[in-house]
């Protein structure tokens, strides 16, 4: 599976505003190059980012080609209660990677 | 010495020195310098930085059992956050076995083949460049300290003279642009001083890491030049000098560059 970075900070207080960063390898292929063979380089990307928080969905991305190679992305949520971040991260074939974090909220 | 054959070597002398000389050494700046705040922001948070992907997967590489020894590199060095400490800081360096300097991409390749009894990895593998970021990841921060003495002066001097040759269709040297004229723009990007302190790189353009080697390589297409193969004496000698050039600067492996 690819390798993926998370960082959600380990513990906040019950209504602050937290950063969640998140990179994964991938080579997010256009489909619009071509190779040394001549012959077009498939297209191959992840398409899709959820997070959710204790099942809740907080964050929803869809991807596109123009994204760059090992997507990078970071967004804000509100620290609500103690539990689990779930990150999944699925290419356009389907196939989906999952990663938690824990956070504990005071 | 007459007076006309003395005037004859000053002009012949100028001649050939017809560039402006070394970068003093308070000058040298780190081409992170060179680079934009968010490219930079990008290598300084390990969590930004896509890089760090490949570090993570050089580490696992060098728990993992190889060669006909069965033998990972961790079996015989430990923990590289102590043992690899500073030693991407003083590569290239002298290998006596070859009787010529090697780079750390090499030493490892070196060392697999030697002591793993294992395949050497081809050049910018991904394995290699893994292993040569996680490497290279645990020097950050620390002085360049190439070694400048005897046996190494040949090989310095020898990059140097490719450093400093005009070459290609362009007819240019590497000099020109990073000696004489850094800091200046080449199409929209600033000229940086080639100090070759973050190696190996994640490279935008390239949308993942490659070695000190892809990049001259690069340059020299550039140049419309014909490039030094993989491994070949000359890159090894052009990397060694950029070292040799940076010494002191502290090591920022795996570096963020445009």
């Amino acid at each position: 599976m690819a390798r993926a970075l998370i960082h959600v900070p380990a513990s906040a207080k019950k209504g602050d505003v937290i950063e969640i960063k998140t990179l994964i390898s991938h080579v997010m292929e256009t489909g619009y190059r071509i190779g040394v063979t001549g012959q077009p380089i498939p297209r191959d990307i992840i398409d899709d980012f959820v997070c959710t928080y204790n099942g809740e969905e907080v964050f929803h991305a869809k991807l596109y080609p123009a994204i760059a190679a090992n997507p990078y992305i970071s967004f804000f949520t509100v620290a609500t209660e103690s539990g689990t971040l779930a990150f999944s991260w699925t290419d356009q074939h389907g196939a989906t990677q999952v990663q938690t974090a824990a956070i504990t909220v005071e | 010495m007459s007076r006309a054959s003395f005037v004859i070597s000053l002009v012949i002398a100028v001649a050939t020195t017809a560039r402006a000389a070394d970068i003093p050494l308070d000058q040298r700046r780190s081409d992170s310098d060179f680079v934009s705040a968010d490219t930079l922001a990008m290598q300084n948070d390990d969590i930004a930085n896509p890089a760090m992907l490949v570090v993570l997967d050089g580490e696992t590489l060098w728990n993992t059992k190889a060669g006909a020894t069965n033998k990972s590199c961790a079996d015989c060095h430990g923990d590289a956050a102590k043992s690899m400490k500073g030693i991407a800081a003083h590569y290239p360096a002298f290998a006596p076995e070859l009787g010529r300097p090697i780079d750390l991409q090499q030493q490892i390749n070196l060392s697999r083949v030697t002591d793993q009894k294992a395949e050497p990895l081809p050049f910018e593998s991904k394995e290699l460049l893994a292993l040569t970021a996680y490497i290279a990841r645990q020097s950050r921060g620390m002085p360049v300290a190439v070694k400048d003495d005897a046996q190494a002066k040949p090989f310095i001097d020898a990059g140097r003279v490719i450093f400093e040759k005009r070459q290609g269709q362009l007819d240019l040297s590497c000099a020109q642009c990073h000696d004489d004229n850094w800091g200046k723009k080449l199409a929209g990007n600033l000229v940086p001083q080639a100090m070759a302190t973050g190696y190996p790189i994640y490279r935008l353009e390239w949308q993942e890491v490659g070695s000190l080697q892809r990049r001259l390589r690069n340059c020299m297409s550039g140049m419309r030049a014909e490039p030094y193969d993989f491994g070949s004496p000359e890159l090894v000698d052009l990397e060694y000098f950029l070292m040799w050039r940076a010494r002191g600067l502290a090591m920022e492996s795996p570096a963020v560059r445009p």
